[in-house]
């Protein structure tokens, strides 16, 4: 695999560990990669470790988890040490995430163009008038129609993929270079799933984002992305290029692939991953 | 083929809104049908209508030959329709042990072998008796929808209406509760009604499929159609492009 000269992005060896009262749960164990100006897929089922990964490397993870890493760093900057402030402006300004569901993550009580607006002032010096003619012209850029009204509408008055849409807008506003998508489609319909995929890609590639596209869909991530990490159990289980997703070697990823009922393929029963212990080693 | 579920002209409103509007389906016995659509399509109020969760204001609905009012069921009813949820976890009494949950339907329809018939009910959905006696939140998404499966089939019902019941799941874990409705349906001779939003799905489970749209349907086509790509309404077209996964143009 070609790493880049100089990484957007270095992990190693990060771990998310939480405490319970039936001893610590590892929910990442060990994951290790590096990230250039690409796009990197993530997939995995529910609990393999995935989401932890993109909340460490946000600094959204819950305060009584433990994080440790050989090596957590933004370019040049280490994450691990970093004191919580510098952590703040870096989010949002350098590294931003879009979430899964536009109903639960955006603010209820603000409309769309405040939220925006917001962002843009907290990490950017800029006049109120100004501020609001970057957040129109980014409304734009993420194809709604019609900014002016979005910008004074509250989030439940637009339909998910526009709010999905807002979000993209609110995250890619002040220019990150690192951008990190938690299953950003999985809570729309499948025909504005494209829509919003497609505004997505283009946004990442002219402004040459890094972007981390974290998914349980490994036939979609293997579409979007250049690159594919396989999780299972919080380790990484296979890496390759998601062109050569058909050659996986590792039983999991094969057994995730040949599950999915596709049209014309006349399979019954369908095959179901027979989960090795030693996966989880 | 005789008919196991027939709905004619049926309308339901919400206010002014028409959320299903004048939909005609006719399901064979044994048959395996699959709705398709987006949120919105009204592909969940038809199976709430067709439950009585939800009351219907026009048309006709009959269940093998016998006609059903918009409002009130019998209990002859829901001897033959039964239903499986899209969400594993709201469906499940969070304070009811699976073995309560499986005694109720057996208790409010009067049967008396009991024990046996929640056992079996357990083992056929592959759980076997050690779940019986846990809740609901001790169990993973997939033991879930067993259960819920097993709350269903515990009646013996003639016809099952699935509502999303894998879109909740991993990938995984989604072929083995396809492969065990399949299952169940070949032992028992079901008629399935399963809508879904993955075309693929529907078209592996159902032998014919409704695309539906705004509350209407779009079209109404076999599966070999679907692979063959001999269908008309552009709208079905759409929903197999999306079907396909992304594409950079």
């Amino acid at each position: 695999m070609t790493v880049p000269v100089k990484p957007l992005l270095t992990v190693e060896d990060l771990r998310v560990t939480f405490p319970t009262r039936t001893g610590d749960v590892q929910a990442v164990r060990g994951v290790s990669f590096a990230l250039g100006r690409e796009r990197l897929g993530i997939v995995g089922e529910s609990g393999s470790g995935k989401s932890q990964t993109g909340r460490a490397i946000m600094g959204l993870t819950p305060g009584h988890a433990k994080i440790s890493a050989r090596k957590l760093a933004f370019g040049d900057r280490d994450l691990l040490t970093m004191p919580a402030r510098e952590r703040r402006d870096l989010r949002g300004k350098k590294v931003a995430m879009i979430l899964q569901d536009p109903k639960y993550s955006l603010n209820p009580v603000m409309t769309i163009g405040r939220q925006i607006v917001e962002t843009l002032k907290t990490h950017e010096k800029i006049s109120t008038s100004a501020a609001k003619a970057r957040a129109l012209a980014m409304l734009e850029a993420v194809q709604i129609n019609d900014p002016e009204r979005v910008f004074s509408l509250y989030p439940h008055e637009v339909s998910g993929g526009m709010g999905q849409r807002a979000m993209i807008a609110m995250m890619l506003i002040c220019g990150p270079e690192l951008l990190i998508a938690d299953e950003p489609t999985s809570a729309l319909d499948v025909t504005v799933q494209l829509e919003v995929l497609d505004i997505l890609d283009k946004l990442v590639a002219d402004r040459g984002m890094g972007l981390i596209f974290i998914s349980h869909d490994l036939r979609l991530v293997s579409s979007f992305c250049d690159r594919v990490i396989v999780m299972y159990a919080g380790r990484i289980v296979e890496e390759l290029p998601a062109a050569n997703l058909a050659d996986a070697q590792h039983p999991y990823t094969r057994g995730l692939l040949n599950c999915l009922p596709t049209i014309g393929s006349d399979r019954h029963p369908l095959p179901v991953l027979d989960r090795k212990p030693e996966w989880a080693l | 083929m005789t008919s196991a579920l027939s709905i004619r002209d049926m309308v339901v409103t919400y206010d002014e809104f028409a959320a299903l509007d004048h939909v005609n389906f006719d399901i064979g016995t044994g048959e395996s049908f699959g709705i398709v659509g987006e949120s919105g399509s009204g592909k969940s109020t038809l199976l709430r209508a067709v439950s009585g969760l939800a009351s219907f204001d026009q048309g006709t609905l009959s269940v093998n030959g016998r006609p059903y009012s918009g409002r009130k069921r019998d209990k002859e009813f829901y001897r033959t329709v039964q239903m499986v949820f899209q969400d594993p976890y709201g469906s499940l009494h969070p304070r009811q042990t699976v073995d309560r949950l499986l005694l109720e339907p057996l208790v409010i329809h009067g049967f008396t072998d009991i024990e046996t018939r929640i056992n079996r009910a357990l083992d056929e959905v592959g759980l076997g008796s050690g779940f019986r006696f846990r809740y609901s939140h001790q169990l993973s998404g997939g033991q879930r929808q067993r259960i819920a499966i097993a709350r269903a089939l515990i009646l013996e019902p003639k016809i099952l209406l699935l509502d999303e019941p894998t879109s909740a799941l991993d990938a995984s874990i989604q072929a083995e509760i396809l492969n065990l409705l399949e299952q169940a349906r070949r032992d028992r001779n079901l008629t399935f009604v399963m809508v879904s939003h993955d075309l693929g799905v529907i078209s592996h489970m159902c032998e014919r499929l409704a695309v539906m749209k705004n509350g209407k349907v779009v079209e109404t086509v076999p599966r070999k159609a679907l692979e063959n790509r001999e269908f008309s309404a552009d709208y079905t077209r759409q929903l197999l492009v999306a079907s396909e996964g992304f594409r950079r143009g």
